[in-house]
């Protein structure tokens, strides 16, 4: 056992803290009811960059301004995603002795609402009212936990966003914040990996290698000088899991990390967190100076003899970072490229010495098991994957969102369950997990549960927690492509497989969808792409040809139909497809004629036109234009080839 | 500019190589870009040779060697945004500004540029306009965006010159 592990020392001693951590929740415990039973109204408005796009700061802003016209004593606090991306701008309301409201899709106007009927007036407007937030309910409306989107999840790690100020530290601490940190604090290193041995905790960001076993070989690693790094650099297109935690409670991380920080022996650590993410940044700053100031950071923490500090460092927006080695050049200051191991980050990491790398979403399922206990987490998940997992719920689904399940839930209950179904009512497709290193899980296997091994057994992974889903609109040989540019793009140059089979990939991927695809070329993908996986240095090309791989298991009559038919069924890859403007319903009102950018399109004022083929640049642009009364203007797979005059 | 850069090096760093990235974030974070003059002042103040500072900032994405836009507008290429018709609203842009991706207009006023993914996949497909996320774009959204066709940021645009 290594001497930093600090007082709390050897053979599961408990020692007692100097600091009384008592005192700071009770005083943070005030705060907290202040708020929660206070006199008057309290508006939350989810500010995290989610609500930002969808218009939540003019939403605010007309809140406050209608609370002033009405002369209103009333608390607005910003809050960060209860993960209803498809209902923002959302705001909850609380009056006196009243259940939590939650509203969605609230515009400036429908703000004015609520002022004037709920909080002037004492009706709760159930027309725009998403559910109530916690026990009871008024008027009708529904208890959100009862609700179709709520009632598979389980909110463990995201409980607190959306329903604290995330810049408000008390509101953490009398959430049980920093309460795991304390308990930490009194442990020794092996009882500390001992319990998340217990807890079944596999690390979030993807592979899901056992936390405890990481942590172990770290911890017995020579050396006095240890560090531990979160990877906040999500990477994944598609994923936004660790976004709207850092926005709407940065302190779990910031809890988590010196837990983990304590478990390990190491006094210091770095979140390389991507520049994308402004929002993040700025409340993991604001986070790291607030426990600085309460004694939960710097030197003998909570006079525990355990130091440990944090440094954000800003990720350069380089894919390949998401790879421990790589992402530990970067930190070094240098080019972003991976390394072969042996030695493994948790023996020779950062600066030569012993590092652990684990995911945000990682580090916070440790603050709550500390929070809590190892049982309590393994209430939920199967049997070999604990816990619950967030995921950012995308795509063709009505209700979209940041959702928070049981693992070993189907997809079946997740994609008409909690996404309400498929956009439009068209026909699912396939859903894509784990980003450019997952692979596309078609309609057959919807019945599959999400945990790491039945989605390895279906030729996916779990990944981060993106989980795109698609329908019958999306071509997937489009979405090979479309990873595989992205590997290409991103792939750092340094082994060969990587940097040429990815190109090579790509090239007959671009043959396939542009119409020049050779019957062979699938059984040379297949090559190729086990080539690559077997021959890459790093996870970023062993997964880089998963998409493709998976999509020619699942979907091999996409690739023949393109290449051998010339057609794009789902009217998606330009060169395969076709418009033509139906005689009969024609009207000749020339919207599409002055439309198109190549004057293709002939005909006289009043009379049916027509396509010139060999003009037409399949933009779609008259298909846009034609009038939906009309609906003349049609797309269908595959080309209709005529000769130039 | 040299007098610009080196208070910018000398009030934020230390001079060490691992500060590296951290300098040309700020370099261009201030500056707009990385101008050539100022690659061999960093090298010099990290105390590495001109060819890393170039190793490193030509590695990454967020760095760019040549004058940006007064407006930047980022069309988020993501999973989400991808399946849900980025490609379309990339097209239009292209259309708009006349311009094609990684380009800024002549006149200065704008950089069109593409970004992996914003994050907010929830509300696909999207685009960054300065700090500013537009959602549930459609391309006759960006249109209006540019306040009608070929009207590039003009009257009723939703852009800011």
């Amino acid at each position: 056992m290594n001497s930093s592990a600090g007082k709390a020392g050897k053979g599961g001693k408990v020692v007692k803290l100097k600091i009384n951590f008592d005192e700071i929740t009770i005083k943070a415990n005030q705060d907290w009811k202040e708020l929660q039973s206070a006199k008057k109204p309290v508006i939350l408005v989810g500010t995290a960059t989610c609500g930002r796009s969808a218009g939540s700061l003019e939403t605010l802003e007309a809140l406050r301004h209608e609370i002033k016209l009405a002369g209103i004593d009333c608390e607005v606090i910003e809050v960060g995603c209860i993960g209803l991306c498809y209902a923002e701008p959302i705001v909850c309301i609380t009056k006196p002795s009243q259940p939590v409201v939650c509203y969605g899709d609230i515009n400036p106007a429908k703000a004015k609402d609520l002022v004037d009927n709920y909080i002037i007036g004492d009706d709760p407007v159930a027309a725009y009212a998403l559910g109530t937030l916690g026990d009871g309910s008024i008027n009708g409306i529904p208890r959100l936990v009862d609700t179709d989107v709520f009632k598979p999840q389980v909110r463990r790690v995201l409980k607190r966003c959306g329903s604290i100020d995330p810049t408000n530290l008390n509101h953490y601490i009398a959430t049980d914040g920093y309460k795991g940190m304390n308990k930490a604090l009194g442990m020794d290193s092996k009882g500390m990996i001992e319990e998340i041995k217990k807890s079944g905790l596999r690390g979030r960001g993807g592979a899901g290698f056992p936390t405890w076993k990481k942590w172990q070989f770290c911890n017995d690693a020579p050396g006095e000088q240890k560090y531990l790094i979160c990877n906040a650099d999500e990477g994944d297109p598609g994923a936004f899991m660790n976004r709207s935690l850092l926005e709407g409670d940065p302190h779990a991380l910031v809890e988590g990390m010196i837990i983990a920080g304590k478990a390990i022996g190491a006094t210091k650590g770095y979140i390389y967190c991507r520049a994308e993410y402004p929002l993040a940044l700025e409340r993991l700053d604001m986070a790291i100076e607030q426990a600085h100031s309460h004694g939960f950071m710097g030197k003998d923490i909570m006079g525990s003899g355990f130091s440990f500090d944090l440094k954000i460092k800003e990720g350069a927006g380089a894919f390949v970072c998401g790879e421990e080695t790589a992402l530990i050049a970067s930190i070094e200051g240098e080019r972003g490229m991976p390394r072969p191991r042996p030695p493994f980050p948790a023996i020779s990491g950062l600066w030569g010495k012993p590092t652990i790398i684990n995911n945000v979403d990682t580090l916070a399922s440790v603050s709550l098991i500390f929070q809590n206990s190892a049982e309590w987490f393994a209430e939920y998940g199967s049997k070999d994957s604990k816990g619950t997992k967030n995921f950012a719920l995308v795509g063709k689904v009505k209700r979209t969102g940041l959702v928070e399940v049981p693992l070993g839930i189907t997809i079946r209950e997740m994609i008409y369950g909690i996404g309400g179904g498929i956009l439009n009512d068209k026909e699912f497709k396939a859903v894509q997990t784990g980003g450019p290193s997952g692979g596309c899980i078609p309609a057959s296997l919807i019945d599959t549960p999400v945990d790491y091994d039945s989605l390895a057994q279906v030729g996916s992974i779990m990944g981060s927690g993106g989980m795109v889903v698609m329908d019958e609109d999306n071509c997937m040989v489009d979405v090979a492509r479309y990873f595989l540019d992205f590997t290409q793009k991103e792939s750092c140059g340094k082994c060969v497989p990587c940097r040429l089979g990815t190109k090579q990939m790509l090239d007959i991927l671009d043959d396939i969808t542009q119409g020049r695809g050779k019957p062979e070329d699938i059984d040379l993908l297949e090559e190729i792409g086990f080539s690559v996986k077997r021959g890459s240095l790093c996870g970023l090309g062993q997964t880089a040809p998963n998409p493709v791989l998976s999509t020619i298991r699942y979907f091999r009559n996409e690739y023949e139909s393109h290449i051998v038919h010339k057609k794009c069924e789902s009217k998606v890859c330009r060169d395969l497809i076709s418009y033509s403007i139906d005689q009969e319903k024609c009207t000749g009102c020339r919207l599409c004629y002055s439309a198109c950018p190549t004057n293709a399109i002939t005909g006289d004022k009043k009379k049916p036109h027509s396509i010139i083929q060999y003009e037409c640049i399949r933009c779609g642009m008259c298909l846009e234009k034609c009038p939906p009364k009309f609906n003349a203007v049609q797309c269908i797979p595959g080309q209709i080839i005529t000769e130039r005059s | 500019m040299i007098v610009r850069l080196n208070t910018i090096l000398q009030s934020n760093f230390k001079g060490s190589k691992e500060e590296l990235i951290p300098i040309l974030q700020k370099v261009q974070e201030e500056m707009g870009f990385l101008p050539k003059e100022a690659m061999y002042n960093i090298a010099k103040f990290a105390g590495v040779p001109e060819s890393k500072v170039y190793a490193v900032a030509t590695f990454y994405a967020q760095f760019r060697f040549t004058p940006i836009g007064r407006n930047k507008i980022m069309v988020c290429r993501g999973t989400a945004c991808h399946v849900r018709g980025a490609p379309r609203i990339l097209d239009e842009m292209e259309t708009q500004l006349k311009i094609k991706e990684g380009e800024t207009t002549a006149d200065m006023e704008y950089t069109l540029e593409t970004v992996a993914c914003i994050g907010a996949c929830g509300l696909a497909p999207c685009v960054m306009v300065n700090k500013k996320v537009e959602a549930k774009l459609t391309p006759k959204k960006v249109v209006e965006l540019f306040g009608g066709k070929g009207g590039k940021g003009g009257k009723g645009g939703k852009i800011e010159n």
